[in-house]
């Protein structure tokens, strides 16, 4: 038996399939800093060699094994889905494990440096607590009155629809430290703990809305966003944050969600 | 140094852990202490499911998935845990719930189901729908769910804390456990907490291999501390290994793809499952597909210029429907791979995946000694600890299920205990083991390398005690480890500071990894038997005379200071169910 799929193959499962790995040079410039050393940051130039197709979390990782094992980052799941490595790769903030290094114009030298509006702790490690408060001040979790239903609370699948963008964020802080609102005023809650805040408003089970609008209508709270949509940018699970936060705004103002 | 004091403190946040820590937290002064903060933990990355007869699609009973869950574990469960596994299923489902995970629901507004492999109906008749999900992100969910529902309870984390030994003391000629030391990531600075109750819910330890659906974090540092200290480890021989991850890089693309309508085919578009699984095909359970994956890969039927994967095919199914119930995975394949799944098939091979054995406990959580004794106030959940309700070979969705089941009766547990338990006195001087550690390596001027070490370690390990075993591997597996084992005491690193270390904490998880890899490989040499995810080639049928039993491993101290280990067995709790063939 065969499948029209296995007869033609597609050039790009060829060269997917193509095992041989092709080595090229790469130049990592990242920004050094650990106080325990210097009180000042300071620019480091890292040679490899690597195929392209690899992680920058790969070439990360190269570095720390084979050349400077005081380099420091977040890392665990290496493929997008815990969080660790929001950093800024060329300027835009990335997970270093979901950015391969073809996709990054190698020939020239690729900066890296930790996410901006955190406090850097060393080298592409920030202080996230911050940003884990924000995120706790929002009360994110369910809300509801009433008795418990025996089985489980019906939900239509429309319903279960209409937050689904906004369940799959992993916290990863690279929209809120990619906004200028949150740069210049770190009380801003930042879109990270409005997406949350969101996917809580907006689920037909919740009935903690109003408490949450209310939290949100402060004045660090939601109408500090300029819709510069560097949020949407950056968010490595596709949300449409700065969608999710226009949604919350309108709730506010009509209370209907 | 600092010394804390709880009722209860939990070693670990993701799934278990963070289930355990709302119960307890209710009901102690409970702390928690996690290497990761807990949103970052493992139990995120699960894709496909949780199991529990909720019978809302189709007809299905909570007997039915015990029996599956004994069969699948190829008879080496304890069929009693398989049964509250099973019984308490539905409720644990419900709970989560009701906390607020969203599930997919079903047109009428109930949770949704959809197949997994071993999963059936009637005891083999067919697939069933059992494993209730969140698209293709039902682990993130879970995870999700429960740290909102610890901020909710105000559970007390503490945050880039690593747990790096166990206190246990003899008290009356009976071996409690007094506390913890653990190692703060921003600081480096000691902490001993002292606790009536401890939870190990620390994960696995998948990163003993190089191919693996693993977090670079798990290194099973919870079975390593209680090991170190006298306690047994219960069949770490069991790892299983998935059949679909992404070739060469491991990354897992859920059986929910083939639970979906996926076809595992070989290079001549063959779907090679129907030889080897009649009934459930590409369903079958995971140890026999890998298996059969890899006899493919062995007789000349693999793909690719090097006939060294196979490919899972997505491409008959209709694009809506993969961007609705697994758009995670595809885009994996898509991010990793380049290719677009709606039209390309997508390269696959077997990846490391779970480990079903770990730290011994009985249907409370809490911790053995040996066959019979347990460790009163000490307790494990999750991955980390073998109930057994896995035996040789865990079933789909069964771990996500066990994490609620035995987190949740854990977390009681514990809870329960140190409401009337004193304190156990801590040993003198509680941290010396670790602060020596410590100091050794961040003085360390020998020359071997962290990375070599571990490098090694994995090529050895996928080479030798992967999906086929012989007596010939494995020793070659025990001798390197030994030679490993030797070279890390000559270890060294280049991170002498004290904040942010992770260069330090790397070098002592590798020495976890090295301790596990060596009781793996030498209980692996000793069962003589293929038993689901354990397969030697020279003894490839399973020999219930012999070892139908569980392995009990225990680190032995030779007055020399030698360390050696010693195998011991434990009978496997048998109820209804008599061992048959397993047949799919
Ligand atoms: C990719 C993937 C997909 C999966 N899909 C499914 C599925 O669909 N269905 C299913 O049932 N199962 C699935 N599994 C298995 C299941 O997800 C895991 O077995 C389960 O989530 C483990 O949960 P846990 O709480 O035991 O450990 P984890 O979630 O791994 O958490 C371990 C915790 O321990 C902490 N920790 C570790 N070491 C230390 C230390 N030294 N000190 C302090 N803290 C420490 C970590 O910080 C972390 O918080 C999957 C597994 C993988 C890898
Ligand atoms: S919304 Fe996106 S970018 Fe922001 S924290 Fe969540 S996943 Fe990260
Ligand atoms: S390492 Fe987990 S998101 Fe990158």
């Amino acid at each position: 038996m065969s499948t029209p799929t296995l007869d033609k193959h597609s050039a790009a499962l060829d060269a997917a399939e193509n095992g041989a790995a092709h080595l090229i040079k790469v130049t990592f410039r990242i920004r050094r800093f650990n106080p325990e050393v210097s009180e000042d940051a300071s620019w480091q130039d890292f040679e490899l060699e690597i195929d392209p197709k690899e992680r920058v979390l790969d070439a990360l990782h190269k570095i720390k094994w084979d050349q400077d094992g005081t380099l420091t980052f977040r890392r665990s799941c290496a493929h997008g889905i815990c969080g660790s490595d929001a950093m800024r790769i060329n300027g835009k903030n990335r997970l270093a494990c979901k950015t391969l290094i073809k996709d990054i114009n190698p020939q020239k030298p690729i900066t890296v440096e930790a996410i901006k509006g955190l406090t850097v702790l060393k080298d592409l490690v920030v202080d996230m607590d911050p940003f884990f408060q924000a995120y706790r001040d929002v009360m994110p979790f369910l809300i509801t009155k009433g008795n418990e239903p025996t089985r489980e609370r019906r939900q239509s699948a429309e319903d279960r629809e209409r937050f689904d963008d906004t369940t799959k964020c992993i916290l990863c802080a690279a929209c809120t430290s990619s906004c200028p609102v949150f740069w210049n005023d770190g009380q801003y809650f930042g879109p990270a703990a409005i997406v949350n805040a969101h996917r809580f408003i907006f689920d037909s089970r919740d009935e903690g809305g109003e408490q949450r609008l209310e939290i949100l209508n402060d004045k660090d709270g939601v109408w500090r966003c300029r819709t510069t949509f560097n949020c949407t940018d950056a968010c490595p699970r596709g949300i449409e944050v700065t969608k999710a936060i226009q949604e919350v705004k309108r709730a506010l103002i009509t209370r209907r969600f | 140094m600092k010394i804390h004091k709880y009722d209860t403190v939990i070693v670990g946040a993701g799934g278990a852990g963070m289930r355990a820590a709302i119960e307890s937290t209710k009901r102690s002064r409970t702390a928690v202490l996690t290497k990761l903060y807990p949103t970052r933990s493992h139990t995120g990355a699960a894709q496909g499911g949780m199991a529990a007869a909720l019978a809302n699609v189709e007809e299905d009973n909570w007997e039915w998935h015990t029996f599956d869950t004994i069969k699948g574990g190829d008879y080496l469960v304890d069929q009693d845990a398989a049964e509250i596994l099973a019984k308490e299923a539905i409720d644990s489902v419900l709970d989560l719930e009701k906390m607020g995970l969203p599930f997919n629901r079903t047109p009428d507004g109930t949770i949704d189901q959809r197949r997994f492999g071993g999963h059936s109906r009637n005891h083999g008749e067919a697939p069933v729908r059992r494993s209730c999900y969140a698209s293709d992100r039902t682990g993130h969910m879970i995870l999700q769910t429960l740290y909102q529902n610890c901020v909710k309870e105000g559970v007390e984390f503490f945050n880039e804390f690593y747990v790096l030994d166990l206190l246990m003391q003899d008290v009356d000629g009976v071996k409690k456990s007094a506390g913890v030391v653990a190692y703060e990531l921003a600081t480096g600075e000691i902490h001993v907490f002292q606790a009536k109750a401890i939870i190990f819910a620390s994960g696995g330890t998948g990163k003993f291999f190089k191919v693996t659906s693993n977090a670079h974090t798990l290194t099973g540092d919870g079975q390593a501390a209680a090991y170190r200290r006298g306690l047994p480890l219960e069949d770490m021989e069991f790892f299983q290994f998935h059949p679909t991850g992404i070739w060469r890089m491991g990354i897992l693309l859920t059986e929910g793809a083939r639970g979906e309508g996926g076809i595992l085919r070989n290079k001549d578009g063959e779907r090679f499952m129907e030889k080897y699984a009649p009934v459930m095909k590409d369903l079958a359970s995971r140890d026999v597909v890998s298996r059969s994956i890899y006899t493919e890969i062995r007789e000349g039927r693999g793909c690719g210029p090097d006939g060294d994967h196979v490919y899972l095919d997505l491409t008959h199914l209709p694009p809506e429907q993969l961007d609705a119930k697994l758009p995670d995975i595809t885009e994996f394949a898509r991010t990793y791979l380049g290719i677009e799944p709606y039209t390309d098939p997508i390269p696959i091979q077997p990846t490391a995946h779970y480990a079903m054995g770990g730290i011994p406990t009985n249907v409370e959580g809490e911790v053995l000694a040996d066959n019979t004794t347990v460790v009163p106030g000490l307790y494990a959940a999750g991955e980390v600890a073998c109930v057994s309700v896995h035996g040789a070979n865990r079933l789909g969705t069964n771990s996500l299920l066990d994490i609620n089941v035995f987190g949740r009766r854990a977390g009681i547990a514990a809870a329960e205990y140190s409401a009337d338990a004193e304190y156990v006195e801590l040993p003198e001087d509680p941290a010396r083991l670790v602060v020596d550690q410590v100091e050794r390596l961040r003085t360390s001027t020998g020359t071997e390398r962290v990375a070599t070490l571990r490098t090694e370690l994995q090529e050895c390990m996928d080479a030798n005690v992967m999906v086929f075993r012989t007596e010939q591997t494995i020793k070659t597996a025990v001798e390197k480890i030994a030679e490993l084992r030797e070279r890390y005491r000559n270890v060294s690193i280049q991170d002498k500071g004290k904040r942010f270390n992770t260069d330090l904490l790397e070098a002592i998880e590798l020495g976890n990894l090295l301790d596990l890899a060596e009781v793996m490989a030498v209980s692996a040499l000793a069962r003589k038997e293929s038993r689901g995810g354990h397969y030697r080639e020279d003894y490839p049928n399973r020999d219930d005379v012999n070892f139908m039993r569980h392995t009990m491993a225990y680190r032995e101290v030779g007055a020399d200071g030698s360390e050696s280990i010693r195998l011991d067995y434990k009978p496997v709790v048998q109820t209804r169910y008599q061992p048959m063939e397993r047949k799919y």
